[in-house]
């Protein structure tokens, strides 16, 4: 199968390699897909307030999903997290030129932010819990 | 050294110069119909399809009258097995066959199925074996055809086939093997390995596309096909159609040039082979091989990089051209039914990578590829969070995956 440009700059240059710390309750993180699939994503993100500030991923899956991640991450970084709830993985895949049989790598990343944005909720929440109580 | 390194030399080979050689007189001035009787274009073609034959049945030990020529294994393989259906059918309607078997071999099986058929399918142990045993213990009154392929094409593995051809011999069940992959890579002989069926074909043996052929033993036992193509009863009426006479002088040569370098090749192929492997398990942690260490092919090494997936591997090795066992690329998202069957788990199925060995492969190439493939898997298991898991000492199949498709 040929690559778009854009899928091979990612894969050979992925942006925002790494890990946040997990532990923290401004760092969300989001783990999609299973080994047995062939495709697990893990995408971060810290917040300060209601704004994306920082945005990390580890990929285990093909090359366009490992791309679709990376883009991700560039993506989130700077927005609101509404704003980035926002991110279709339709733009991915026009983004990065995907074929029809690549779409669910993109649907991976778009899970990904979901998840990981639900989960800094979450701790935001029984963060403002324990705070009250 | 050219780049990419072609290392795929399992799905096809290239055609060896002299096997060409051998080729072309029958484009030009030779071009004659082996079936024509009345004048020297045609005498010329048949003369050439004869010592192809005799070539053919020198290296697999078969006599020049058991060779029926088709278009490739594939065609091969239905006519064996169809045509095995077609004869005997009255007499039985069980099939013997195995799971990691060739898909020509599987959907030739689900076709026979639906017309009536019953099919056992053996599971493969974990190296991709099946032993003599687990036939045994499936034949039945009814059976009348075991199908075993000899090598298999992705993880190199051998059958027992001459102990699975005695049983089948013992017990009046006929034995047809795809020697796709082991024909003029091994040794091969139908009287010795107690054959009745054997198919092979050119592209596999440094000879063309699109050419091969049936053996079919004539003598104790004598085997009947019905013909599954209707026409001018070539082929001794089992296989209609004009010859392809270049095809077949190339499938010839093809066959002769492996019977006189086989003992060198292999040796040569086993110790590239074992140098890769070598090359690469010294210098990454975690590095599975998949297959039998005993009973293999000498060019065919199939490792897991576990945690690093497949396809993402191909795409980084991208000077050498090999194939991966990952198939979440395909519309089925399935990995190899091959790995699936020996059970190796999904997991390690999707994330390996088959190397093929062959004729033109040089040491210079192993080298190249293994530092390759040792710096892509690092680089994608820097970004593998399974990878990084690990590290920290998860076990991995005590997670709760969410959604995977
Ligand atoms: C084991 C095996 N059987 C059958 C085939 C089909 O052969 P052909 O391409 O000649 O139809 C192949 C090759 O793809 C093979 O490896
Ligand atoms: S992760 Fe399955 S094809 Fe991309």
């Amino acid at each position: 199968m040929a690559y778009s440009d854009k899928v091979l700059d990612h894969y050979n240059k992925p942006r925002n390699v790494g890990s946040l710390d997990k532990a923290k309750s401004t760092v969300g993180t989001g783990v999609v897909g299973a080994p047995e699939c062939g495709d697990v994503m893990k995408l971060q993100i810290e917040i300060e307030g209601d704004r994306i500030v920082d945005a990390k991923f580890k990929t285990f899956g093909c090359g366009s999903a490992i791309a679709s991640s990376s883009l991700a991450t560039e993506w989130v970084k700077g927005k609101t997290l509404d704003e980035a709830l926002e991110i279709r993985n339709t733009q991915i895949v026009q983004e990065l030129s995907l074929p029809p049989v690549k779409i669910h790598c993109s649907v991976l990343a778009e899970d990904a932010i979901k998840a990981a944005i639900a989960d800094v909720k979450t701790k935001r929440e029984s963060d403002l819990k324990k705070e009250s109580a | 050294m050219k780049l990419p390194i072609y290392m795929d030399y399992q799905a096809t080979t290239p055609v060896d110069p002299r096997v060409l050689d051998a080729m072309l007189p029958y484009f030009k001035g030779e071009f004659g119909n082996a079936a024509s009787r009345s004048h020297p274009f045609g005498w010329q073609a048949e003369k050439a399809v004869d010592t192809a034959r005799e070539e053919i049945a020198s290296l697999i030990g078969a006599s020049p009258k058991e060779i029926v020529f088709t278009s490739g294994s594939t065609e091969a393989i239905n006519l064996a097995m169809k045509g095995v259906a077609d004869m005997y059918g009255a007499k039985g309607k069980h099939i013997v066959t195995c799971e990691s078997e060739h898909k020509a071999v599987l959907d030739t099986a689900k076709h026979l199925e639906k017309e009536g058929f019953e099919v056992t399918y053996l599971a493969p142990d974990i190296t991709g074996r099946v032993t003599a045993e687990a036939v045994a213990e499936a034949l039945r009154e009814d059976t009348i055809l075991v199908a075993l392929m000899w090598a298999n094409n992705e993880v190199g593995t051998l059958n027992p086939v001459r102990e699975i051809g005695a049983l089948c011999r013992e017990r009046g069940v006929l034995f047809f093997t795809d020697a796709t992959q082991a024909v003029g890579k091994i040794p091969v002989d139908v009287e010795a390995d107690n054959i009745d069926m054997l198919c092979l074909s050119a592209h596999k043996i440094y000879g063309p596309k699109g050419v091969g052929c049936l053996y079919v033993r004539r003598r104790k036992p004598r085997v009947r096909l019905v013909a599954q193509m209707d026409g001018g009863g070539h082929e001794r009426g089992m296989r209609s159609g004009t010859l392809n006479v270049p095809g077949i002088a190339g499938l010839g040569k093809a066959c002769a040039i492996c019977e006189e370098e086989l003992t060198e090749e292999m040796e040569r192929e086993i110790r590239l082979r074992d140098l890769l492997e070598e090359k690469v398990t010294s210098r990454l942690d975690h590095v599975h091989f998949n297959g039998n260490r005993e009973h293999r092919l000498p060019g065919c090494l199939n490792l897991s990089f576990p945690y690093v997936e497949g396809e993402s591997l191909l795409m980084g090795i991208s000077d050498v051209a090999v194939s991966s066992g990952s198939a979440c690329t395909s519309a089925s998202l399935e990995p190899s039914h091959v790995l699936r069957a020996m059970a190796v788990g999904d997991e390690l199925a999707h994330s390996s990578i088959r190397f093929g060995i062959g004729r033109n492969t040089t040491e210079e190439e192993i080298e190249h590829c293994a530092n390759q493939v040792v710096e892509v898997v690092k680089r994608l298991r820097e970004l593998s969070p399974l990878y990084e898991m690990v590290l920290e000492g998860i076990d991995l199949s005590t997670v709760n995956w969410a959604g995977g498709h």
